[in-house]
């Protein structure tokens, strides 16, 4: 097990690696200059240059990225251009706001999707098995947006039993915090939680019509008891996978989300910087992204090792 | 005094269409019995074993009669005959490569068998799954019991299945080609303990086998499934040494190639029952 931990984390590494020299370029090639935007349309060539080489734009890009990667391993995210003001301080609100969408978005879907998952699969042959499979079907086809806008107008402007749109803190007020997420959650659960539906149903089937199901069957455990005792874990061998690719997903998804419900997370920030030029910021932004998922799905490689003997075993060699 | 296990007219049928995979079959089992179920793959013999378990899936519909030690289990509900399931009556397997659950240690499958139905802790169990590891062939008990099935061979897992099915000293026993996914020389040597385990224990043994020489080692009666249908039943020697049946004489006539004459046409189980269905 120390072996497969330490083979993951070095994996991570080099992957946050490479994924940092993609993010950086990428950025650079973006149309449009900061010492531009910053002094406007009529700034001389001789001022843009004057700026150009007080940001330090002027350096050789190898120099500003390992400039970048060093203050990121720091703890330094940078200072937007702009504004003057450090990324850590910039991001320390927004970056809650997505946090607790994720966060809630994964527990809804996961608390939905896993018990109709189940009945779905256990009642495969019966018409309300069937019905569930086909609503999830439904749910996955629906954009998580389009069903933001329709909350919107049927639970906040028909009904209006929530707001529409906004934020309030946690810690200003815990009611009005949760009242203001609900709709963005909900919108995003309906999406990710039928396709998770999906994912658990099928995972089950297949358990179910394992052989060693009928052996536990065979020795005195009633189907539930074998299902329970010899399925779950492997059916959550499976799940893990899913549910890591899921919560990737989910920080795109809050991102749209976000948009919709007028929130101030990290999806909107990084739509900012970017139409400012303001390329520190959205390249240290999405490289947080990018380091979530990242890590999302080395705890998700880690888990996979320690439910199966057969991928450790496979490690040792 | 009623039998151990009597089967009466037991049909099973499958899905929508409702095909017949068994048919009117009767078969009746003593105590320590041990009869042998033979025939083509696809005849039923597997579908017979299941549908007296109880374990076919939820497409089968099984008519007739079940009676274990005379009371009538066949439509019992799942919880009921999961108490005589593993106690009184168990299944050794033909895949040993997938009955075994893949996430479990071999040792712990076996004591979850005594757990469930003696109340055992794992602790106090322990001395008595390593026993019957050693009692069904398996050499070094301690590092089989403390081993996931894919860290043992083919031969072992099927050992370690016969050691989940026996360990409560069940009156019945279903083999279901228990020795099919293994080679020659390991099928001898499993097969050898597995005789030796029912003597011990006294326990009727209902045996499933495409292959008449395994059956033949093992049973004292055979019972021949053609179509769902039983075709002919009798003692080994009568059915296997003179097979009343056309459809019999096929199976023994083409299991017993030293017959054959080099370069002539190998007999087929159809140059004797030629009439399809009914023989």
């Amino acid at each position: 097990m120390p072996r497969v931990v330490l083979g993951r984390l070095l994996t991570l590494v080099l992957s946050l690696a490479g994924a940092s020299v993609l993010i950086f370029l990428v950025v650079q090639a973006l149309p449009g200059d900061l010492a531009q935007v910053m002094l406007g349309e009529r700034a001389t060539p001789a001022q843009i240059e004057a700026l150009r080489e007080r940001l330090g734009l002027n350096r050789p890009w190898v120099v500003r990225y390992l400039d970048w990667v060093g203050d990121m391993v720091r703890g330094d995210l940078g200072t937007s251009a702009l504004s003057g003001l450090r990324v850590t301080d910039l991001v320390a609100g927004p970056i809650r706001v997505t946090g607790w969408l994720v966060l809630w978005s994964t527990l809804g879907s996961i608390l939905v999707a896993l018990p109709l998952g189940m009945w779905s699969a256990l009642r495969r042959r019966h018409w309300d098995g069937f019905a569930v499979n086909a609503l999830s079907q439904f749910g996955m086809a629906v954009p998580a947006f389009l069903a933001g806008i329709l909350l919107v107008l049927v639970v906040a402007v028909r009904w209006g039993w929530l707001p529409a749109n906004g934020y309030v803190p946690l810690a200003r007020d815990p009611g009005e915090w949760a009242r203001h997420l609900v709709l963005p959650v909900v919108s995003l659960v309906l999406v990710q939680g039928a396709l998770l539906v999906r994912y658990v149903r099928s995972a089950f089937v297949e358990v179910l019509t394992e052989d060693h199901i009928t052996t536990a069957r065979s020795v005195g455990w009633t189907k539930l008891a074998a299902l329970w005792r010899h399925g779950m874990r492997q059916a959550g061998l499976s799940l893990v996978t899913v549910l890591g690719l899921q919560v990737a997903s989910l920080f795109v998804g809050a991102i749209v989300v976000e948009n919709v419900f007028v929130l101030p997370g990290l999806g909107s920030m990084v739509l900012r910087a970017v139409v400012q030029r303001d390329f520190i910021v959205v390249q240290s932004v999405v490289m947080l992204l990018v380091v979530a998922v990242l890590v999302v799905n080395t705890v998700v490689d880690l888990l996979q090792a320690v439910l199966d003997p057969r991928i450790r075993a496979k490690e040792q060699r | 005094m009623s039998a151990l296990l009597e089967v009466r007219d037991l049909s099973v049928r499958f899905g929508r269409h409702r095909t017949l995979a068994v048919d009117r079959v009767s078969l009746t089992l003593d105590e320590g019995d041990r009869l042998g179920l033979v025939g083509e793959s696809g005849s039923g013999k597997s579908v017979t074993a299941l549908a007296v378990l109880g374990l076919l899936p939820e497409t089968a519909t099984v008519t007739g009669s079940v009676r274990w030690q005379g009371r009538e289990i066949l439509g019992l509900p799942d919880r009921e005959l999961a108490k005589l399931r593993g106690q009184e009556f168990s299944m050794v397997f033909q895949e040993p490569m997938t009955a075994l659950d893949p996430l479990m240690k071999a040792g712990r499958q076996v004591a979850e068998v005594l757990g469930l139905h003696r109340g055992m802790a794992r602790g106090a169990s322990r001395p008595l799954v390593l026993e019957m590891l050693a009692a069904v062939g398996l050499a070094d008990p301690v590092r089989i019991a403390d081993s996931y099935p894919h860290q043992l061979s083919g031969g072992q897992r099927q050992r370690v299945l016969m050691a989940m099915a026996l360990v409560n000293r069940p009156d019945l026993v279903v083999c279901d080609e228990p020795t099919t996914a293994l080679d020659v020389t390991v099928q001898a040597r499993v097969l050898a303990t597995l005789d030796e385990r029912l003597d011990d224990a006294g326990a009727a043994c209902l045996f499933i086998s495409h292959d008449l020489a395994v059956v033949s080692q093992v049973c004292a009666r055979v019972a021949v499934l053609r179509h769902g249908r039983l075709v002919e039943q009798g003692t080994t020697a009568q059915v296997l040494g003179a097979p009343q049946r056309p459809y019999t004489r096929g199976l023994v006539a083409v299991a017993s190639l030293e017959h054959a004459e080099p370069g002539s046409r190998l007999p087929l189980v159809d140059d004797f029952a030629r009439d399809g269905g009914a023989s």
